[in-house]
């Protein structure tokens, strides 16, 4: 609430500076007769600008000293006893604190809780006294000096311009930022975990088995990351035979058969399927796919367990197949009329053209396409937290339980950020691992993608 | 050819073409029963996804709404002084803050000492006279948060000792489990979660009317509670997540337009620009895992900033929605006709304000959408929330964003994982109804803004 009231205030403020520097410049052109280079917006922008601007470095500089200083103030009434003790420090730091604030303390309170609680509060009445005072006079500079600059010839325009260029540039730059934070923290953290274990050991294992992190023991258990990876190649090799087919139908019937009638009516309700989250697949696979195909294994006598790489695989197929087939779906329609035509002109059906002339003119793009499918699978996890069993070993039978990458991920990483283990740092390692193969997939992918879209302008 | 050979064995030209025409026909049927199959096969494609929606909605639907009603015993509860025996509650008078809580805390001690099961029990025995000597079977058929409901009505209100009240009491998730139906009853006493006893008060206060199946208004006023199932809700995953969607939209939301701004109209091409470019697209397909782990490694391990706030979340989620509002907005921006623009440009406006009078506000209806949909998106989101420890059990309304909480995809989970499975199953079913339908909201929401502002240049 006292938050709100400030943030008003100090809006109220801004806009009275701004009102303060478009009247100024609206005044100036009046009394100098010649046409002004900027409108008065800019000039009242500017002198916002030139206000807010030094406040704002008063503001900063505030938060960076003042919680020093009045942690120094605080340390110097502490008696010795007490200072040598870092227990009974934070306790005597934060009944002074209550002191100050007027809350007040449980018990007696020793005379130097007081006077040190006095003195915190004088100095942080102070500090907010020249904090409002400074902030105020350097805002107030500020504008004057916005306010003197104005001219008939004075480009505010341009300074307001690269002001807000300044500002797009940065929000262009958090993208960036977001890859490098991505790849440098994964990174360090990874190779934190190397000077654990010999990355060989990693990347070549065939055994994951962790153990639990316990403090000083030269064994620290297995970290194979082959049966993870196979696990995840498995359950998307699944996945993109139940897509695949499902997928690149519905898109050619969309595109070359279905009327627009019923274009409207099943291409979103497929696309519904997109917007659902991956929980709820996982759900869904946990408590009706699992029981169903165990079942249904049973019935012809075949071990099927509930969750299993069939399981996730065959939920992972259904949530990717809005993917595929929107994203073919794309590229088919680019491939010109010209070439169907072609085709039709020479008595061929519809089938025909599609199977012998448009799938082949738009493979590059289709596989492209999959590709982007294959990414999103491998990188998929709540379905297989929930659907793939949990159990790290190596095996090729798809009816039995699995682990994959991502699972291994929330499991070694969940609730645990004290990151001296290699039992948690392994999932840095996952990480990276995982990010560098949708990254080439990706590129792969996007890169065919893109070729083939020049192909057809 | 086969057909070629045949025409050359014929006796005279006309039953040579004759018989040309029987073999073209025949071959011509074969096609068109081709054509016919395949089309078939996308018919079929697309009428198997919409099964599939229909049977992953048909499915939880079945599951969840059950679960909005709930059993509710309806009793008089006396509260009886002689079992209710504390003193005055305290006043504040002349003690400062920190006593006066300290008195109040341990007044609240005194009350929660209080023999509230024996009001329960006492309250059961209005109904069924047998309850007054089971105490353990009269206690367990109340779920039990229902003692903490009737501490805070004196907490709040010590008057009422002494008076009796009509209360709906939730009944325990056993009574709920078997008043549906969800056990099965013909297994015996020892596999049953109620005793037998307890069977019998259920069917015969459920027909009496005692026991009613009301609408479960505890599933959105109350947070999560691991000791009183039948009286766990949502509200603390909700507000959670409301808070996580108001970061998002304050975050990714300005930050991705500027940004498309800026490198649709703005940026110099050159390779810098490519090099933001394709790093846009690949961080739109990067697994939302690796997300997390950002936040993990970055947010908390590096800032210290807590686990399970929102505000990381958020900001976790923000990352990860941005090139998905980056890339829709610059598609907004790219459908703005140029004309539109070089207009501006030709009488006098700087690209600037061509650019933000003018292109902008008629991109807005799309990057409304795309907004929207990547806000829609992020609350769905599970996996990078795990890896920040929003898997927590949290059992409070967060205040702030920094205060610990839940979130909406993360109760889902957590509650699948919940032992207590035939009450709990119904529950997640329930959550997840809740979950989509605001989901879909926003995304009807957003396909409604599309085709109210959208407009064919």
């Amino acid at each position: 609430m006292n938050t709100l009231i400030v943030v008003a205030v100090l809006l109220i403020l801004l806009s009275l500076a701004y009102q303060w520097g478009v009247s100024a410049s609206r005044s100036v052109a009046n009394a100098s007769g010649i046409k002004m280079h900027s409108r008065p917006a800019y000039h009242g922008l500017l002198v916002v600008l030139w206000c807010a601007i030094p406040a704002a470095v008063v503001y900063i500089l505030y938060l960076v000293f003042s919680p020093t200083i009045s942690a120094n103030i605080v340390a110097s009434y502490l008696p010795p006893d007490v200072a040598a003790d870092p227990q009974a420090t934070a306790t005597a730091i934060s009944r002074i604190e209550n002191i100050a604030s007027g809350f007040g303390a449980i018990g007696d309170i020793p005379p130097y809780q007081n006077e040190a609680a006095a003195a915190l509060s004088r100095f942080e009445w102070t500090a907010r006294l020249a904090l409002i005072g400074l902030a105020a006079a350097a805002g107030a500079f500020g504008a004057i000096w916005a306010r003197r600059k104005i001219a008939p010839n004075y480009r505010a325009r341009n300074v307001v311009e690269v002001a807000i260029k300044v500002v797009l540039i940065a929000c262009s730059a958090i993208a960036i930022l977001t890859t490098v934070g991505i790849v440098l923290s994964v990174l360090s953290e990874a190779l934190r975990f190397f000077t654990y274990v010999n990355p060989l050991d990693f990347f070549f294992g065939t055994t994951w088995n962790p153990r639990f992190s316990t403090v000083g023991t030269e064994d620290q258990g297995q970290f194979g990351l082959i049966p993870l990876l196979w696990g995840t190649i498995m359950i998307t090799i699944i996945a993109m035979l139940v897509a695949v087919p499902i997928g690149l139908m519905s898109a050619i019937y969309l595109s070359e058969y279905a009327g627009p009638k019923f274009r409207l009516f099943a291409k979103p309700l497929l696309e519904v399927l997109a917007g659902i989250p991956t929980i709820v697949y996982g759900f869904f696979a946990l408590v009706t796919v699992g029981p169903f195909l165990s079942w249904l294994g049973a019935t012809i006598s075949l071990d099927v367990q509930a969750t299993s790489a069939l399981t996730a695989g065959v939920v992972m197929g259904i949530m990717i197949i809005p993917f595929v087939s929107s994203l073919s779906d794309d590229i088919i329609s680019q491939v010109p009329q010209s070439l169907r035509n072609g085709s039709y002109g020479l008595g061929a059906t519809q089938s025909e053209t599609v199977r012998k002339v448009i799938l082949p003119a738009a493979l590059p793009g289709i596989v492209g396409a999959f590709l982007l499918a294959v990414s999103r699978a491998v990188g998929e996890t709540m379905i297989v937290v929930l659907a793939a069993g949990n159990s790290p070993v190596l095996t090729a039978n798809p009816f039995e339980a699995v682990s994959t990458v991502t699972v291994t991920i929330v499991n070694q990483l969940t609730g645990d950020t004290d990151f001296a283990s290699p039992q948690s740092l392994v999932a840095f390692a996952l990480g990276l691992t995982l990010f560098v193969i949708t990254l080439c997939l990706n590129v792969v992918a996007i890169y065919i993608v893109k070729k083939y879209r020049e192909q057809y302008e | 050819m086969s057909s070629a050979t045949e025409t050359l064995d014929g006796v005279d030209g006309a039953s040579a073409a004759r018989s040309n025409r029987d073999i073209i026909e025949r071959r011509l049927k074969a096609r068109h029963r081709a054509e016919f199959r395949f089309r078939m096969i996308g018919l079929g494609a697309i009428m198997l996804g919409v099964t599939l929606v229909a049977l992953l909605f048909g499915s939880i639907l079945a599951k969840g709404l059950p679960a909005f009603t709930q059993a509710n015993i309806t009793l008089n509860v006396t509260f009886d002084p002689q079992v209710i025996n504390i003193p005055d509650r305290p006043v504040q008078g002349d003690l400062s803050d920190a006593d006066y809580r300290e008195e109040m805390l341990a007044w609240q001690r005194r009350l929660v000492f209080v023999n509230w099961n024996r009001i329960i029990q006492d309250s059961l025995a209005k109904v069924v006279p047998a309850a007054a000597d089971n105490a353990r079977d009269a206690v367990g058929m109340v779920a039990s948060n229902e003692r903490v409901r009737l501490r805070d009505m004196v907490r709040d209100d010590p008057s009422i000792i002494g008076s009796t009240k009509e209360l709906d009491l939730v009944a325990a998730a056993n009574v709920d489990v078997w008043l549906k139906g969800n056990i099965d009853r013909s297994l015996p006493d020892s596999q049953q979660q109620l005793t037998a006893l307890q069977q019998e008060w259920s069917d015969q206060l459920y027909e009496r009317g005692v026991i009613s199946m009301d609408f479960a208004s505890e599933l959105f006023t109350n947070v999560d509670s691991r000791s009183s199932p039948a009286t766990a809700g949502l509200l603390g995953a909700m507000v959670g997540s409301i808070m996580m969607m108001l970061i998002v939209m304050v975050v990714a939301v300005p930050v991705g337009v500027m940004a498309a701004v800026y490198l649709e109209e703005f940026a110099p091409k050159n390779r810098i620009t490519d090099l933001i470019e394709v790093n846009i697209n690949n961080l739109a397909a990067v697994p939302s895992i690796v997300f997390g782990l950002l936040g993990a490694a970055v947010f908390i391990n590096l800032f210290g900033l807590p686990l399970s706030a929102p505000l990381v979340g958020g900001l976790v989620l923000s990352l990860m929605t941005l090139p998905t509002v980056i890339i829709a907005s610059r598609a907004s921006l790219r459908a703005v006709p140029p004309s539109i623009r070089q207009a501006a440009l030709g009488v006098g406006a700087s690209p600037m304000q061509a650019m933000f009078h003018h292109t902008l506000p008629l991109a807005v209806p799309g990057m409304l959408t795309g907004a929207i949909i990547g806000v829609a998106q992020a609350l769905g989101e599970t996996a990078p929330l795990l890896l920040i420890g929003m898997n927590a059990f949290v059992a409070s309304v967060p205040g702030t964003p920094m205060d610990q909480s839940s979130a909406l995809p993360v109760q889902i989970f957590l509650w699948q994982g919940n032992e207590l499975r035939n009450f709990f199953e119904a529950r997640t079913s329930a959550a997840i109804i809740v979950l989509l339908t605001v989901m879909i909201s926003l995304n009807a929401l957003a396909i409604f803004l599309r085709h109210r502002f959208e407009r064919r240049w």
